[in-house]
This record gives structure tokens, C-alpha cells and sequence, in this order.
């Protein structure tokens, strides 16, 4: 019976458990689902990592190739985000050139990538002028169930933490570039940018880390993305219901807090990994 | 009723273009809204601050494809065409933004199954554009008739290394900063509609800049009031 009236009037199904505080699948109003990460699973790829949120999944693999330095900035590499948001995950998407919200996605990742400056873009030249490394991060959803923003930064951050990127030098005589694939080196990571996302219900109550049932009722949404120092990479609330300073005010005490428990996380996955 | 308006204003009684006035409170730069010049859309607004200028067409409440359409509300669409080049994922992105927050203050409610269409050129960019954008956009709306709850603006602070807060920057000014924010406020309760940032900065320097942009909407909204009042008291 409670099926029927969730799926009559889903909206009033949901305000019966926030006026209780909870949530259908029983979470706290600002708690996580249970978050897992997985390095370094794909061996064709030079860093790798599988974070799952609950449900949803976000692969990413990072893949290095060589390339000419823009003109305009010859000792800086590129980093090129790239989200995916397959049929595979998703009922809503269909195949064939990148929906809107993949696009989003993937602009959401390269502001994040760039405002936060996880990686100096002057680490992946080799050569000014002439021989740069590009790194492609393909990150890829094989399940969607909402807060594809926290999951895509999540893995971003996790894979780059596993890239190791061979020697290169260039020889004098030849002008090639000669890799030495045995030995390689990590990348040198100087933030831990970490997203958190809200939804807005009612134009009044937030709640964090939102399913897919969650965001398609809801009126607004929210996503911060801190790093260590407290420090805002990013505030992205693409429209919806107003929101006063104090409520902001929580979001930023609820990222922080978020920002720790994902620290943690990582820092006991990489102790764990064998190194190589 | 020209005398009691202040100097700086300048009135053009046959196409209604109207100018900002410049208090000396409120340090953004000069602006201008022009309504109704486009022929075929239902709603039109071309809306200047400084050098950035931007048009926009407003079409609707039209004909919906089946497949967008939604059984209790209107389907917004937004489109921005950039001044040079095809629109790409950056314009998506903005987008998005401008749709969601078009969304919440319109009142799609009272036309469902209808299609609301927002088009938006870029006609120059000298910085503050996503602002200049919203703005436009939200004369458009006005100009259309679209029933709102309330009225948006844009209003974009900068933030540079020492940590002075900017209001309304030029070009030159946004890429010297360290930290871009571009805010959309609504008019009833001045809450935070819509927010996009660049670059790092804290959460005080957050706060400040959200009071700076509430405290200069009020200008813009002002502004917004006296054009429409001018308009529609010509008779």
C-alpha cells in the first residue's frame, strides 16, 4: 500500500518521512550513503579508481599521451575532463553526442580541475614549447542514482592520486622524446578538492547527498567543493529555490565535516595499496 | 515628472531605452535596458552594463514537443549563443544555470504543457557577462508577459589577491582576480538564487560577497522598477 501512494503522490510520500527527520532508505538528513573507492583496477590505464556513493558508480581512467603546449602557455600541460552519462546508467539518457547534463558535468569537473589547482599545469610540460603531457580523464557512470557530482569529483581526485607518469627526456641529437617506462613517478597533488551536494525541499529544509528519486522532487540544488584549508573551490547552484546566508552557513560547516571523513577515506586506501 | 529624476539618467521617450543612474553608494558600472525592439519574439530586452551587452528574445507561452513536454508546468529552454564561434559545453553549462534559475521564479504552473523560450546573444563581453545575461533574460521575461513570482538579477563580484571585493568587474579585472563569483539574487526576499564561481577564496570572503551583491541588487532592482514605470506610463 505504501508503494501506491509513493508512486501516486511522490512528493507527499517523501514530506511524511522529513517531517520525521529521515529519509525513505532510512539515513539522517545529513548523512552519506556508505562510500566505497577502489584503486588502480584498470591495467590499460596509467591511474585508475571505482567510487561508488550508495549506488551510483563513477568509474574514471586516466589515460597520458604527448602533445604540442598551447601557444599562449608553453611550459603548461592540458588536463581534459570528459563525463559520460551512458544509457547504461540511466533511463533518461540516450546514446549518441553528450546530453545536456553530461555536459555539465564535465564543465562542473574542468571548473573544479581548474579553480582548485589540484594539479600545476607546469608539472606535465616536458619541454616548453615543444612536448607536453595531456592527461584525458574519462570518467564514466555505469550507475546513476543521484549526486553525480560528489562521485565524478571523488574518482577525478582518487585516479589522479594513481597516475604515475613514465620518465621522458628528449634526446639532443634526435629531438624524440625517449620514455623510460620503468621508471615512473606519481603525480605531485597539491589540493584534495572534495564536492559536497545538497538538495532543497520546500524552499526551506536541505538535505545532503541526494538519490535520483531525491533530486527529481526537489526544488533547488547545491554543490560545494572545498579543499583542505576550508577554502572554496567552487559554489554551484544552478537555480532553484532562494537560499538566506545562515543556510549557506550550514552547507559550509556540513563540507568541511564531509571533507574529513572522504581525507580519511583516501589516506587509509593508499596505505593500504601494495606499492608497486 | 522629469524633474524629480536624477541627472545622470537620460530618457528617450520613442524606443524607450532607459540608462541606470550611477549613486555614488554603488560602484557598478554604468547601465542601460532597451525593451521591445525585436519584431517577432514575443518579448524581447537588450540589457548593457558597461561594455558588456547582451540581447534576448522571449518566446511563449508557444507549442511544446510531446516529448518535452511536462503535464503540470512549462518547459523553459534557454538558448546563448556566444558572440564568436558554435555554442559549446561552456554555454550548456551556463545554460543550465540560467534555466534553473528562470524555472524558479516563473510560474510555469499556470501554463502547462507549453514551451517557454529564452534565446540570448552575446553582443560583446567586457566581463560580468553570466550577470548581463540573467539580466536580459529577466527583462525578456518581463517584456513577454510570462507571470513570475518575483524578479532576478545578476550582480558578479571579484575578488583579487589582497582580498578587496569588486563590484561588476571589467575583463581586465576578472582575469587579474583571484576569485570570480557570480550571484542571482530574486527581488522579493534578495535570497540566493543562483551562484557560479572561479577560482579559490574562503568562506568569510563567501559571506562578504554575498552582503555586497544583496546590497547592489537593490540598485538593479530599482533600476528595473523605474524602466518598466516608463515605460508603461507612456500611454
Amino acid at each position: 500500500m505504501a508503494a501506491g501512494f509513493k508512486t501516486v503522490e511522490p512528493l507527499e510520500y517523501y514530506r511524511r518521512f522529513l517531517k520525521e527527520n529521515c529519509r525513505p532508505d532510512g539515513r539522517e538528513l545529513g548523512e552519506f550513503r556508505a562510500t566505497t573507492v577502489n584503486i588502480g583496477s584498470i591495467g590499460t590505464a596509467d591511474g585508475s579508481s571505482l567510487v561508488k556513493l550508495g549506488n551510483t558508480t563513477v568509474i574514471c581512467g586516466i589515460k597520458a599521451e604527448f602533445g604540442a603546449p598551447p601557444t599562449d602557455a608553453p611550459d603548461k600541460g592540458y588536463i581534459v575532463p570528459n563525463v559520460d552519462l551512458s544509457p547504461l546508467c540511466s533511463w533518461r539518457f540516450r546514446s549518441g553526442p553528450p546530453g545536456e547534463e553530461a555536459q555539465v558535468a564535465s564543465q562542473f569537473i574542468a571548473d573544479v580541475i581548474e579553480n582548485s589547482q589540484v594539479i600545476q599545469k607546469e608539472d606535465l610540460c616536458i619541454s616548453p614549447g615543444k612536448l607536453a603531457w595531456v592527461l584525458y580523464c574519462d570518467l564514466i557512470c555505469l550507475n546513476h542514482d543521484g549526486n553525480i557530482l560528489d562521485a565524478c569529483t571523488f574518482a577525478l581526485l582518487a585516479a589522479l592520486k594513481n597516475v604515475q607518469l613514465p620518465e621522458v627526456t628528449i634526446n639532443e641529437e634526435t629531438a624524440l622524446a625517449e620514455v623510460n617506462l620503468k621508471k615512473k613517478s606519481y603525480l605531485n597533488i597539491r589540493t584534495h578538492p572534495v564536492a559536497t551536494s545538497f538538495a532543497v525541499f520546500d524552499d526551506t529544509l536541505l538535505i545532503v547527498d541526494p538519490t535520483e528519486e531525491e533530486e527529481n522532487l526537489a526544488t533547488g540544488t547545491l554543490t560545494v567543493v572545498m579543499d583542505e584549508e576550508g577554502k572554496l573551490c567552487c559554489l554551484h547552484k544552478p537555480g532553484g529555490s532562494g537560499l538566506t546566508g545562515a543556510k549557506l552557513q550550514d552547507c559550509m560547516s556540513r563540507a568541511v565535516t564531509r571533507h574529513k571523513e572522504v581525507k580519511k577515506l583516501m589516506d587509509e586506501v593508499f596505505k593500504s595499496m601494495k606499492p608497486k | 515628472m522629469e524633474g524629480t529624476m536624477q541627472t545622470e539618467t537620460t530618457i528617450r521617450a520613442e524606443s524607450g531605452i532607459e540608462s541606470g543612474p550611477r549613486g555614488p553608494s554603488c560602484s557598478l558600472r554604468h547601465f542601460a535596458c532597451e525593451q521591445n525592439l525585436l519584431s517577432r519574439p514575443d518579448g524581447s530586452a537588450s540589457f548593457l552594463q558597461g561594455d558588456t551587452s547582451v540581447l534576448a528574445g522571449v518566446y511563449g507561452p508557444a507549442e511544446v514537443k510531446v516529448s518535452k513536454e511536462i503535464f503540470n508546468k512549462a518547459t523553459l529552454e534557454v538558448t546563448l549563443r556566444p558572440k564568436i564561434g558554435l555554442p559549446g559545453v561552456a554555454e550548456k553549462s551556463r545554460e543550465r544555470l540560467i534555466r534553473n534559475t528562470c524555472e524558479a521564479v516563473v510560474l510555469g504552473a499556470l501554463h502547462p504543457r507549453t514551451s517557454i523560450t529564452v534565446v540570448l546573444q552575446v553582443v560583446s563581453d567586457a566581463g560580468s557577462l553570466l550577470a548581463c545575461c540573467l539580466n536580459a533574460a529577466c527583462m525578456a521575461l518581463v517584456d513577454a508577459g510570462v507571470p513570475m513570482r518575483a524578479l532576478f538579477c545578476g550582480v558578479t563580484c571579484a575578488l583579487d589577491s589582497d582580498g578587496t571585493l569588486l563590484l561588476d568587474p571589467t575583463a581586465k579585472q576578472e582575469k587579474e582576480a583571484r576569485a570570480v563569483l557570480t550571484f542571482a539574487l530574486d527581488s522579493v526576499e534578495r535570497k540566493l538564487l543562483m551562484s557560479t564561481t572561479k577560482g579559490l577564496y574562503s568562506d568569510a570572503e563567501l559571506q562578504q560577497c554575498l552582503a555586497a551583491a544583496q546590497a547592489a541588487s537593490q540598485h538593479v532592482f530599482r533600476f528595473y522598477r523605474e524602466s518598466l514605470q516608463r515605460r508603461y506610463s507612456k500611454s
